[in-house]
């Protein structure tokens, strides 16, 4: 049997003090969720996760709290004998953060349970129902050369897991969670068997196509056992000896394997999967060390067993981008040193734009992977860590408990196979925005990234490229400004809030001068971030009665831009002077200085804290040049003259 | 390996199984004698036994094991 799979070896190798550990935790009082789950993270066995099992059951009952676990109620409905699966499953969960709660009715009562409105399975309202069903629980009579006796068999057995379906989807509305079918190694024939229409392994291809076909259809999620089994090997898979003596439908030594997939799945249900894969780079990303062996020396080469073995790193994590995980690098290298490979050797794979945040330099490898973490806004329970040096392993490990971080054997040939074995991505399903994800979380990262490197403040604005477009109130954006105006509490300097018939009103005076203010960058488009309403306040005056902008655009600027706007209008519209009011809140602290900055003097200051401002419009068309590109829509005729 | 030594062993596989480690493997020590030694437990306890001492029984010998002294003999017969 293949080790890899039948081991977990993904995982560590459990500690000599894993039994004391266990122990242990009947002493301790406080919140076990770390502790179950830190124990729950090596290769265990059936017995040693039936142990840790045992201490969960232990600590619920006495009354000891679970968290961070989160809590998720299965139910198992199965043709076989799962009595020793059940306290696997509940370890398996602990290992992907879930405290799981199996529904476990009597043997073999798979459509009673589901039928039954007030079954054991219904009544106990599962989150999920598990048909752990293999293919002895099939109809499967053969119709050996009979395409349409075969063809009705699969239809029969789709029509049985459906009624099954709706039974469950009925009484308890849980999520259903089927099981392709793993073939009997035995064959009639010989090779004639796929082909042969009727026969065992083909009316089983066609079940499997068949329902892979319907849980797309109708939202339920697949577990590929028929996959499991494969990849182990269907002689591995199917013990005959112990279905006979105790209905096990496959080998007691697979059941932590399957039990650790039925916990991704689980997990993945809850939203708890690896979004982000970092990636460390000499001997992962390539062969060799770049600082030591140059651009020449390192292997990424076709050609090369070394190589390719690294090669196959880079295609996974491609590939993995493709279907939307992030991907980010941490190296112990001199930044340039480092980007060298990606910017000019010819072999790689991954180039630069794949990598939504690089952090080569000789910091910790926890401290980068906490600031990956706050770079792309993400959980550190969402990252996978992927690195050849046991010694950084262990230190992330340590440090960083919630990251996900593959054991790797010593040969690279194998580091992809590992990676993908050990499930840290599984989804349920495909979202379109899942596709799009990699490239959203890189373009935020780009931005903070961006505002780090560039040379100074105006070097950075520069680099954004924004356009920043005006427009006078109207019916598109006025939802918008009305949610707006009743939402921002921070930069808003007045906090005054007005009703969408209001803001009517303000679009028709035309004695009132209104701003809709919308920017865009290279990253794509903020939507609208700023209001603005000037009334007429006598005498060539105009007040300013709502300046407000979204925090999201803080520090760009756009605030300048929006004076120069004012400024120019009322200055086409014959005004003099400015006034600003800044009504103190509890929550508009930010702009406290907003018109002091922007070149206004205070008139007037009262005990509230409230202030008065003032700027005379004439002397104030000395503007500091901000870069961005504007655009003014919308405005009378007269009024679009830019100001010199 | 002696008997002893298949004694030893057992009594470390009993406590990994059962989860409790006050068992000591004895010659007639059997299923009514340790809480929580049931047909699946038993189970459990053979193919643990299998993968320790690397043996293979066949379902005839694990259908007729009574006591801990039986599962010794056929080990014996093996290693």
């Amino acid at each position: 049997m293949n080790s890899l799979y039948s081991e977990l070896q993904w995982l560590l190798p459990v500690p000599k003090d894993f039994s004391d550990r266990l122990k242990a935790l009947d002493n301790s009082s406080g919140p076990l969720g770390s502790e179950l789950r830190a124990l729950a993270q090596y290769g265990l066995s059936l017995n040693q996760l039936t142990k840790l099992a045992k201490a969960i059951a232990r600590a619920k009952s006495d009354g000891k709290s679970l968290d961070p676990l989160v809590p998720f109620r299965l139910a198992v409905l199965s043709n076989s004998t799962i009595d020793l699966m059940v306290p696997a499953l509940v370890a398996s969960a602990a290992r992907r953060g879930i405290a799981l709660e199996v529904i476990q009715p009597s043997y073999d009562q798979v459509a009673q349970e589901a039928l039954t409105p007030d079954s054991k399975v219904n009544s106990s309202r599962p989150d999920a129902v598990l048909f752990a069903l293999d293919y002895r629980a099939l109809p499967l009579k053969l119709s050996l050369g009979d395409s349409e006796g075969s063809a009705a068999t699969v239809e029969g057995v789709i029509g049985y897991l459906q009624a099954l379906r709706d039974g469950i989807k009925k009484h308890s509305n849980a999520v259903c969670i089927f099981q392709s079918f793993a073939p009997p190694v035995e064959t009639l024939f010989g090779s004639l068997d796929r082909a042969l229409p009727g026969s065992t392994r083909s009316l089983i291809d066609g079940i499997n196509r068949e329902l892979a076909e319907l849980v797309l259809r109708s939202g339920d999620v697949l577990l590929d056992v028929a996959g499991l089994a494969e990849t182990v090997g269907l002689a591995n898979w199917h013990d005959t000896q112990l279905w006979n003596l105790a209905k096990f439908s496959f080998s007691d030594e697979l059941i932590p394997l399957y039990c650790d997939h039925v916990a991704r799945v689980v997990a993945a249900l809850r939203g708890k999967s690896g979004k982000v894969l970092v990636l460390d780079l000499d001997n992962t990303v390539w062969g060799g060390i770049i600082g030591d062996d140059g651009l020449e020396g390192i292997k990424i080469a076709q050609g090369d067993a070394i190589g390719e073995a690294h090669l196959a790193v880079q295609r996974m994590a491609l590939d993995l981008r493709r279907r939307g995980i992030v991907l980010a690098v941490s190296s112990k290298n001199t930044d340039e040193v480092a980007r060298a490979p990606f910017e000019q050797h010819p072999e790689m794979l991954l180039k630069l734009d794949h990598i939504a945040v690089f952090q080569a330099n000789w910091n910790d490898k926890a401290t980068n992977i906490q600031a990956i973490a706050e770079e792309l806004s993400l959980g550190l329970d969402s990252i996978v860590f992927l690195d050849d040096n046991p010694v950084e392993r262990g230190l992330v490990r340590k440090l960083l408990p919630q990251v996900a971080v593959p054991e790797l054997p010593e040969d690279p040939s194998a580091y992809a196979r590992t990676l993908a074995a050990g499930g840290y991505f599984e989804a349920v399903t495909l979202a379109a925005e899942d596709l799009k994800r990699a490239s959203f979380y890189q373009d935020n990262a780009k931005r903070a990234s961006l505002q780090r490197q560039a040379g100074g403040v105006d070097a950075y604005l520069a680099s954004l490229e924004m356009t920043i477009t005006f427009q006078p109130f109207d019916g598109k954006g006025r939802a918008r400004i009305v949610q707006l105006i009743n939402k921002s509490n921070q930069y808003n300097l007045t906090t005054r809030r007005y009703t969408e018939p209001e803001i009517l009103e303000l679009e028709c005076d035309p004695t009132v001068f209104t701003l809709q203010v919308r920017l865009a960058d290279i990253f794509g488009d903020n939507g609208m971030i700023s209001v603005v309403i000037c009334r007429p306040a006598g005498n060539e005056k105009w007040e300013i009665d709502t300046w407000l902008m979204s925090c999201r655009v803080l520090g760009r600027k756009v605030e300048h831009m929006v004076l120069r706007k004012i400024v120019e209008h009322a200055h086409a519209a014959g005004v003099h002077k400015l006034i600003g009011t800044y009504r103190p809140t509890e929550r508009n602290k930010l702009v406290v200085d907003h018109y002091a900055k922007l070149g206004f003097n205070k008139v007037r200051e009262e005990e509230s804290g409230l202030t008065e401002w003032e700027l005379l419009i004439e002397g104030t068309t000395d503007w500091e040049g901000v870069p961005m590109e504007v655009v003014s829509t919308g405005f009378a005729i007269g009024a679009e003259a830019p100001v010199s | 390996m002696d008997e002893s030594d298949i004694y030893a062993r057992l009594t470390e596989i009993f406590e990994d199984v059962f989860d409790d480690d006050s068992i000591t493997a004895t010659p007639a020590l059997s299923a009514k004698d340790v809480d929580g030694w049931d047909s699946l437990t038993h189970i459990r306890l053979i193919l643990t036994v299998e993968k320790a001492f690397k043996v293979k029984f066949s379902t005839s010998e694990i259908g007729k094991m009574e006591t801990v002294g039986d599962l010794v003999t056929l080990i014996k017969a093996r290693v």
